[in-house]
């Protein structure tokens, strides 16, 4: 029976992992390919870097860096962040990549996932959107969270589906961040009416919030960052808990 | 030991590379039919759509040179799919190396099914050399629209919604439907049981 993912995201800045991590067994808790080795050591299902570089240098480093971890990593890993076209995604599949993920600039030019499943196939397109609750609905959020759109975020997830996008990866920046619980609404909503696979981000704070959105929200993947950089959650002990109360977990 | 990757134009090959590089073995990636019939081992991997694929293997005459081949041969993915007999993507005739077929997965009317399958999953039924020390159950990850059915020479057995052939194997010719190069520990045991055979 096909299992539920526990995804760590990794945010890199110049090759490095930025947020602080607290791990005695690495040498180097800044090293992301040290980092993710450990992670896929200790039973996370598939890796999310993401690269928050800004300089010109950054495609160059970045596929480096991919290739370093595609070396190094035995499980499969999404590469997203700053990702705009057919040529960007070409450099980090060839690097050695199994996945990317396109956000701001797919939502700018819808079409780019349309160009991306066709030459790559949709296995590799994962879309990842940032969304926020007011006025009575979720709406897509730009550039890091930082643009307001009005669209809803279900509408833009089914538009990307048909156009060809495999998974999407969902982050609600009410819940990002707080610790409470992942959003089971909408994330519920796009897992239950959309025929691909849908993980959920932002808001993980303990193990029921994952037992949470995977029963009472049926998200496919669960993904979180600091909680399992700062070692609030060790992925072998969340791993046993779903698996005792029933989840499908990997071992 | 020579080990040969076949370069063709339904990649992720250097994923294969680097976990062959991880357990020790430097994998030739090549489309020369010289190296790749002196090769020791033979891997055809493949990440692509079944008539296009089959189309470039026309093309150079690897289809007829893969089927003579009389090393160990391993399919992954697409690769397996390819040395059925036939798949219904764009109604594509194979290798048939394996006398199955190779069906699109459907969804029950009641239950919305997440197609391609994308994540890990167990497998069962084990029967090949590949698999020794392998236990049942282990989990690997699979991404796939398209399975082979269940037939005679099915290895390992894997369900979504359906049982499905997750292995395959005849003679010299091994085959997977998981990728094995991005399954973990468990997924190495398999590479480095076909290295050795």
């Amino acid at each position: 029976m096909l299992t539920k993912r526990i995804i760590p995201c990794l945010d890199i800045k110049d090759g490095r992992t930025v947020k602080g991590v607290n791990f005695e067994n690495i040498r180097d808790a800044g090293d992301p390919i040290e980092l993710g080795a450990l992670y896929a050591e200790q039973g996370a299902d598939e890796l999310v870097f993401l690269d928050i570089t800004a300089t010109n240098e950054r495609r160059k480093t970045l596929s480096e860096l991919v290739t370093r971890i595609a070396k190094h990593v035995n499980i499969p890993f999404t590469v997203g962040g700053g990702i705009s076209s057919v040529e960007d995604v070409n450099v980090l599949l060839q690097s050695g990549a199994d996945k990317i993920s396109v956000n701001t600039s797919a939502f700018k030019r819808p079409e780019l996932v349309d160009e991306l499943a066709r030459e790559f196939g949709s296995q590799c397109v994962v879309l990842a959107i940032d969304t926020r609750f007011e006025d009575g609905d979720w709406f897509v959020y730009l550039n890091g969270g930082r643009v307001k759109t009005d669209i809803k975020a279900y509408d833009w997830a089914k538009e990307a589906v048909q156009r060809g996008a495999g998974e999407i990866l969902l982050t609600s920046m009410n819940n990002d961040g707080t610790k409470k619980g992942f959003a089971l609404d909408i994330t519920g909503k796009l897992s239950q009416n959309l025929n691909v696979p849908v993980i959920a981000s932002g808001g993980a704070g303990n193990m029921d919030h994952f037992m949470d959105v995977f029963e009472n929200a049926q998200a496919d993947a669960a993904l979180a960052a600091s909680i399992f950089h700062y070692k609030e959650i060790e992925i072998p002990a969340l791993k046993t808990y779903l698996y005792q109360r029933g989840v499908n977990i990997r071992f | 030991m020579k080990t040969v990757i076949i370069k063709y134009n339904a990649g992720n090959i250097r994923s294969v590379m680097f976990a062959l590089d991880r357990i020790g073995v430097e994998g030739i990636v090549t489309d020369d039919p010289e190296a790749i019939k002196s090769a020791d081992k033979v891997i055809f991997p493949g990440v692509g759509e079944a008539s296009t694929a089959m189309n470039y293997l026309k093309e150079r005459k690897l289809d007829t040179l893969i089927k003579d081949l009389k090393q160990p041969v391993l399919g992954i993915c697409l690769g397996m799919q390819l040395m059925c007999k036939h798949s219904e993507e764009n109604n594509t005739p194979c290798l048939g190396i394996f006398d199955v077929e190779v069906k699109r997965f459907t969804s029950p009317v009641d239950n919305l099914l997440k197609i391609p399958q994308i994540g890990w999953n167990n497998i069962t039924g084990l029967y090949s050399t590949m698999f020794e020390q392998v236990p049942e159950n282990s989990y690997m990850y699979f991404v796939h629209s398209y399975y082979a059915a269940l037939g005679p020479d099915t290895v390992a057995t894997a369900n979504y919604v359906i049982n499905y052939s997750a292995g395959l194997q005849k003679d010299n010719f091994y085959a997977v439907q998981f990728h094995p190069e991005k399954s973990a520990t468990a997924g190495q045991k398999i590479l480095e049981n076909f290295l050795k055979l």
